[in-house]
């Protein structure tokens, strides 16, 4: 294992988000205190408790996931896809490092940085609600893997990708919707019956669900399967970068 | 031992790029250690696909490449720990800061941190002073600078240097030679690509001429000129003459348009020039020289012949 390599990327790469800090810590706070705002507020007064739970509080976690996953997403892939752009990927391909350090140094950097505003958005929401977590291992065991696992899927984007719209085009076709649709601001069981069987086939449910659990003891699928879905991804992202190192798949022509 | 092994081996290299285009048809090409070769062809010649080749930028779909005895392919790490590269592009971050995109690279091939060895490079490229300013902030010659001392960042055996001074003035290309110069002093192999002549002929112990994915011929510079080698003898004429007389119709003469000198081609690889015969013949035909200049050809006029005995 290339050890210094890893740590060379990683730091680099961490660098950026020091430079940026302040934007990086204000703006998940800004548009934390927002969605209280508008869902807290405006529909929570409508719809005070979801099963036990008020319903500020209860968004907490897909509020949570929701920019985690994003960040994660477009940390790593942007990450990956800038030395591809301006050319300093040649660096990459000729240093002495295999596949799982250049991912580890990226999706690393990648996944601390969700991470890190994961962690601000709690403390954020800690100021408008009460916040219980009942399972704090598993609520950061939770998060930890989304990170990772969310890093890794934006990073297989970032290769992928042959120019900016492309880039933004995931993340905004796919992952937004399915967040959104995922059970972030809502139980599944408040859907008709069809919708409930539908959802079931979108994999943002089962991370949402589980952790949601590790908060509040509440899911919609079993905390098993939760974990399940989470390491099954991760470990099909991870298959599909080692493939793409293996044959140079856009990296390497 | 006498002979060393040599420091980079290519054997049978292809490249056929997704395209179907076929960018390296077999190279082969053994480098010493220590020296300095200039890969020399005209654009699109496929220098920099051999380059991409040997350093794991572009995968070869034939042949193999040692460096330092190591398979570039099946042992990357101990042939990439040797090599350093110099990329034909200026391909740097704008907003990094010279030091820490050095200290990165040196990073990344898994070195120590070292700042007093990157600080003696630095000094050597003249970047020291720069060392915290951001690589945007840097004029072109100095960027180019940056590339070099990334590439020299984990003390790499064999440098390749990718054109280092294709689009950059007279002034700035003399000054990149002293620097590759020194580079060779200090005990770097350099294999540089160029497509002037000029350069190849300025700095190289040896020059492989590369056209159409081929390597035509690998020479010592010296020996490449006087195998290849004409020259000519120009004859001023002390009086201006219309035609070449037919007494001297054995010898390679051209007339010159005004009529003033005569021109004689020869091949310094023949026992005899011919050069007395000539002149004694001109006696005979009672022409008065004026005076005599040898001109030896350059690499431009060797090369030139050989892209197009290879096109015919
Ligand atoms: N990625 C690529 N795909 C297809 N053809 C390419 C690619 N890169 C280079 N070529 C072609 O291969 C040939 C050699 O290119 P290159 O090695 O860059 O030449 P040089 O460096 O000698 O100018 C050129 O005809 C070029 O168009
Ligand atoms: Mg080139």
């Amino acid at each position: 294992m290339n050890f210094r390599a890893i740590w060379a990327i990683y730091t680099f790469e961490m660098s950026r988000f020091f430079r940026t800090l302040l934007q990086s810590f204000v703006s998940p706070v800004i548009s934390t205190s927002l969605y209280f705002v508008v869902f807290g507020a405006a529909i929570g007064s409508r719809i005070d408790q979801v099963e036990g739970v008020s319903y500020g509080a209860f968004i907490v976690p897909g509020l949570i996931m929701l920019s985690v996953m994003t960040q994660a997403i477009s940390n790593a892939s942007f990450g990956i896809y800038f030395p591809k752009f301006i050319g300093t990927i040649y660096e990459l391909l000729s240093a002495p490092i295999n596949f799982l350090e250049v991912v580890l140094g990226y999706v690393g950097a990648a996944a601390t940085k969700a991470l890190f505003i994961g962690i601000v958005i709690l403390g954020t929401s800690a100021l408008f609600v009460d916040l219980t977590i009942q399972h704090p291992v598993a609520m950061l065991l939770f998060m930890v893997l989304t990170c990772i696992s969310f890093a890794l899927f934006g990073f297989i984007i970032g290769i992928w990708a042959r120019n900016f719209e492309q880039l933004q085009l995931v993340p905004l076709l796919i992952v937004t919707p399915l967040v959104f649709l995922g059970g972030s601001f809502y139980s599944i069981s408040m859907l008709p019956p069809v919708w409930q069987t539908v959802t079931l086939f979108n994999p943002v449910v089962y991370l949402i669900s589980g952790f949601r659990w590790s908060f509040y003891g509440l899911a919609d699928v079993p905390i098993g399967l939760s974990l399940l879905a989470i390491a099954g991804f991760t470990a099909l992202c991870l298959g599909i970068i080692w493939w793409i190192f293996r044959t140079g798949w856009r990296i390497r022509s | 031992m006498t002979q060393m092994a040599p420091i980079v081996r290519i054997k049978g290299l292809e490249k056929a790029y997704d395209t179907g285009f076929q960018a390296l048809k077999g190279v082969d090409l053994d480098i010493e250690e220590g020296e300095l070769l200039a890969l020399l062809g005209p654009n699109g010649a496929g220098k920099t696909t051999l380059i991409s080749a040997v350093c794991s930028l572009t995968i070869p779909t034939g042949g193999t490449v040692t460096v330092g005895g190591h398979d570039v392919v099946r042992d990357y790490r101990a042939a990439r720990d040797l090599i350093g590269l110099v990329p034909q592009e200026i391909n740097l971050e704008p907003f990094e800061k010279v030091m820490n995109t050095v200290r990165f690279s040196r990073g990344l091939f898994g070195k120590r941190r070292d700042d007093a060895y990157l600080e003696r490079i630095l000094r050597q490229l003249s970047l020291w002073d720069k060392r915290d300013a951001k690589i945007m902030e840097l004029s072109g010659g100095m960027k180019r600078r940056v590339l070099i001392a990334k590439a020299l960042s984990h003390e790499p055996r064999v440098l390749f240097l990718d054109e280092p001074t294709a689009g950059v003035d007279v002034e700035l290309r003399k000054e990149m030679w002293d620097t590759v110069r020194m580079l060779k002093a200090d005990g770097v192999t350099i294999i540089l690509t160029t497509h002037y002549i000029e350069e190849a002929e300025a700095m190289a112990d040896r020059v492989g001429v590369i056209n159409k994915g081929e390597m035509l011929l690998v020479e010592a510079k010296s020996r490449l000129m006087e195998r290849m080698g004409q020259k000519h003898l120009t004859i001023e004429l002390h009086e201006p003459i219309q035609t070449i007389p037919d007494s001297l119709s054995d010898f390679d003469l051209t007339l010159l348009e005004d009529g003033r000198a005569l021109v004689f081609a020869y091949d310094t690889r023949q026992e005899r020039t011919g050069i007395t015969k000539l002149l004694t013949e001109l006696q005979a035909a009672g022409i008065v020289l004026r005076d005599l200049q040898t001109t030896q050809s350059s690499l431009e006029d060797i090369f030139v012949g050989l892209v197009q005995e290879d096109a015919a």
